[in-house]
């Protein structure tokens, strides 16, 4: 008499089935479910769309620093203690002139080395003047930073055998000063000093190390228009040391060498820290990886939080749910039903509602990212994973906060559920 | 089918207790029509959740089919009632969001029998098979007790659990659901017992158990 079914109908019912009825109560109550909806919805937009502006932001910085290549190192001054207050990377005058030479010559797999000594001068071109970063260096600092020239060339080395008063503009700096005029021939001033421009670089548009906004000298020509501070021992002071490895595998290893040699030419007693701190493109990435994943957490964080909020609702208007189908329940349990198919019940309900939510928040949670990105707002980059993420999270949700109202309901006693009224 | 041999039930609201069963001896063989009377209050109610396994005796023991089901766990006693027990309430019990038919099936569902064309067989048995798809709060008193009848019945269950079914209809539509009781009754050989106030009504039973203050005070045969 019975119809016999395929089994994969049946097993596919016996999955539908639960889906099929919670629809149908949440279906009984559409303004309230679609309000714990909304709940979820929101919740999982700004997962999303605050993920996506973290991981935009990352992508780009990161992008713009690995540009300058895993092999460069960077030689700052170290800390200085000033009555117990430090002063930060950079504010102490412990590396020199010599300290770089002795680099060169002693320290093996070194490509190329430039010490720089910058500071802020007042230039002046005709009847435009500005302030800028006035850098002094070795020619080798434009195969160091990867330096384009626009127009004319960066300085030799023969100027800087000879101290040449010649500079090298950066793209702003050019603009400001020259306007559309081509400067490379013309003549400028650097504080009280006549310089010849023999070059400019193309515009870099970097956040972090950009030369757009700097003058590039000689450092002989330097030490002639500045007095350069010497260290007790007559040494004299640069800002910062560049280098560049011949083989990335050995940054390390030249690392450790620089290390030695400085804490012995810097005679520091062993135990004592070092006052010079070495860092690499590698590390620098690293730490900004650390900030801006921290970032991307932080606004993650809030995002969980109104997410949080979205699933209290959910609990609040299951428990509701559960009080008013006590009748139900108790039907239901007089049917013959276990404590587990009431449990399932519920669950599936709330993990319906959640994972409803969010799917739509998986889209407008995309839709606002891209809008952002499009409008050029902020940079913003979404990617499966965080996607993934979303939706299991919205499921977990409905699971985590459901857990408890359907435990409540499949509690019940059948006699009892059966009398409430 | 059902034998109960000196069942009590004790509640205990705070400290106070109340037994409303006192020892309960009673048997019930298969296919016999049964009707339980007696004041409000007496222990009726209580007596049949116990019978269906709706609830548990304080002590006693109670063989269902055969089987010592007084000291069951709630899942094993779930399962009882999904496949032996069917349920037909005073208040009809329906649930409003569902159709006549969807109520039906969920008779089904808890036994395990996946098979709507069973729901709209039972349908049709009680008159309604053109009422399949309306809500519970479109149909009338008595054709909402029919719809609970068709659930009880649509999985076959040996037993069939009547408590006061006619007690919130008119006269007219209580002859109804009376016939169709005593007729499904003769029909399928259920075992039913049926709670009652109307000594009309259990004068067409084939025995009368009479309880009062939670013990069996007489039974007679009709
Ligand atoms: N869950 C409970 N907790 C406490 N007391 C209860 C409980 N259920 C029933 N009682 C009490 O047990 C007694 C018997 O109740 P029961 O419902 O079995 O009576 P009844 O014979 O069905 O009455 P009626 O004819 O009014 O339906 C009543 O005094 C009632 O107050
Ligand atoms: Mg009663």
């Amino acid at each position: 008499m019975k119809r016999q079914q395929p089994a994969q109908i049946k097993g596919l019912k016996k999955w539908l089935d639960p889906v099929y009825s919670a629809w149908t109560s949440i279906a009984t109550h559409k303004l309230r479910s679609s309000l714990t909806i909304l709940g979820i919805v929101i919740g999982i937009a700004a997962v999303i769309a605050l993920m996506s502006i973290g991981r935009g932001a990352q992508a780009q910085i990161l992008s713009r620093i690995q540009g300058l290549g895993a092999d460069l190192l960077g030689i700052r001054p170290g800390m200085t203690m000033a009555g117990g207050i430090r002063g930060g990377f950079g504010s102490a005058s412990t590396l020199t002139l010599e300290d770089a030479e002795a680099i060169k010559e002693q320290v093996p797999y070194i490509a190329a080395l430039a010490p720089t000594f910058s500071s802020y001068q007042q230039l002046v071109a005709g009847n435009q003047n500005m302030n800028a970063q006035v850098i002094g260096t070795a020619p080798e600092y434009m195969f160091l930073y990867n330096l384009e020239i626009a127009d004319g060339d960066f300085f030799t080395d023969y100027d800087y055998q000879r101290g040449s008063r010649v500079a090298v503009l950066g793209a702003n700096v050019k603009q400001t000063l020259f306007g559309d005029e081509p400067p490379v021939g013309q003549q400028m001033r650097i504080g009280g000093n006549i310089v010849r421009v023999v070059g400019v670089l193309k515009a870099k548009g970097a956040v972090w190390a950009s030369p757009d906004d700097a003058v590039i000298i000689p450092l002989t020509a330097m030490q002639q228009m500045v007095t350069q501070p010497r260290t007790s021992r007559g040494e004299r002071v640069v800002t910062s040391i560049a280098l560049k490895v011949t083989d990335q595998n050995q940054i390390e290893f030249v690392t450790q060498q620089i290390t030695d040699l400085l804490r012995s030419r810097h005679r520091l007693a062993p135990g004592a820290d070092n006052d010079f701190n070495i860092t690499s493109v590698q590390s620098t990435v690293e730490a900004l990886k650390e900030a801006t994943g921290t970032m991307t957490l932080f606004l993650s964080a809030v995002a969980a939080i109104s997410l949080l909020v979205g699933g209290i609702g959910v609990m609040n208007i299951m428990l509701v749910s559960v009080l008013e189908r006590t009748r139900e329940i108790g039907i239901l349990k007089a049917l013959g039903a276990r404590e587990r198919d009431i449990w399932g019940q519920f669950l599936t309900e709330s993990a319906f509602l959640t994972l409803t939510g969010g799917i739509i928040g998986v889209v407008v949670g995309c839709g606002v990212s891209v809008l952002l990105s499009r409008f050029k707002v902020m940079t913003t980059l979404l990617s499966a994973d965080i996607i993934v993420l979303a939706v299991v999270v919205s499921l977990g949700v409905g699971l985590f906060f459901g857990f408890y109202p359907a435990w409540n309901a499949s509690r019940l006693d059948p006699i009892e559920a059966l009398r409430y009224e | 089918m059902i034998k109960l041999q000196q069942i009590t039930k004790t509640y205990t609201l705070g400290k106070r207790e109340l037994q409303v069963l006192k020892g309960i001896d009673l048997s019930v063989e298969q296919g016999e029509l049964v009707a339980i009377m007696g004041p409000s209050g007496s222990g009726k109610t209580t007596l049949l959740n116990i019978i269906g396994c709706l609830d548990r005796p304080t002590s006693g023991s109670y063989h269902l089919d055969g089987k010592e089901v007084s000291s069951l766990s709630s899942a094993e006693l779930a399962a009882i009632r999904a496949k032996k027990v069917g349920f037909v309430f005073q208040t009809f019990n329906l649930l409003p969001r569902l159709s006549a038919l969807a109520n039906v099936e969920l008779g089904l569902k808890y036994a395990g029998i996946d098979d709507r064309d069973l729901a709209v067989e039972a349908l049709r048995r009680v008159g309604l098979a053109d009422r399949a798809n309306h809500r519970p709060t479109e149909l009338s008193g008595g054709e909402q007790q029919r719809v609970a009848i068709a659930r009880a019945l649509v999985k076959r269950p040996p037993v069939i659990l009547a408590d006061e079914p006619t007690g919130n209809l008119d006269s007219k539509s209580g002859e109804e659901i009376l016939s169709l009781l005593t007729e499904l009754h003769q029909e399928q050989g259920i075992t039913l017992v049926m709670i009652t106030h109307d000594p009309d009504v259990a004068r067409r039973c084939q025995r009368i158990i009479r309880l009062k203050d939670g013990l069996v005070v007489s039974e007679e045969r009709t």
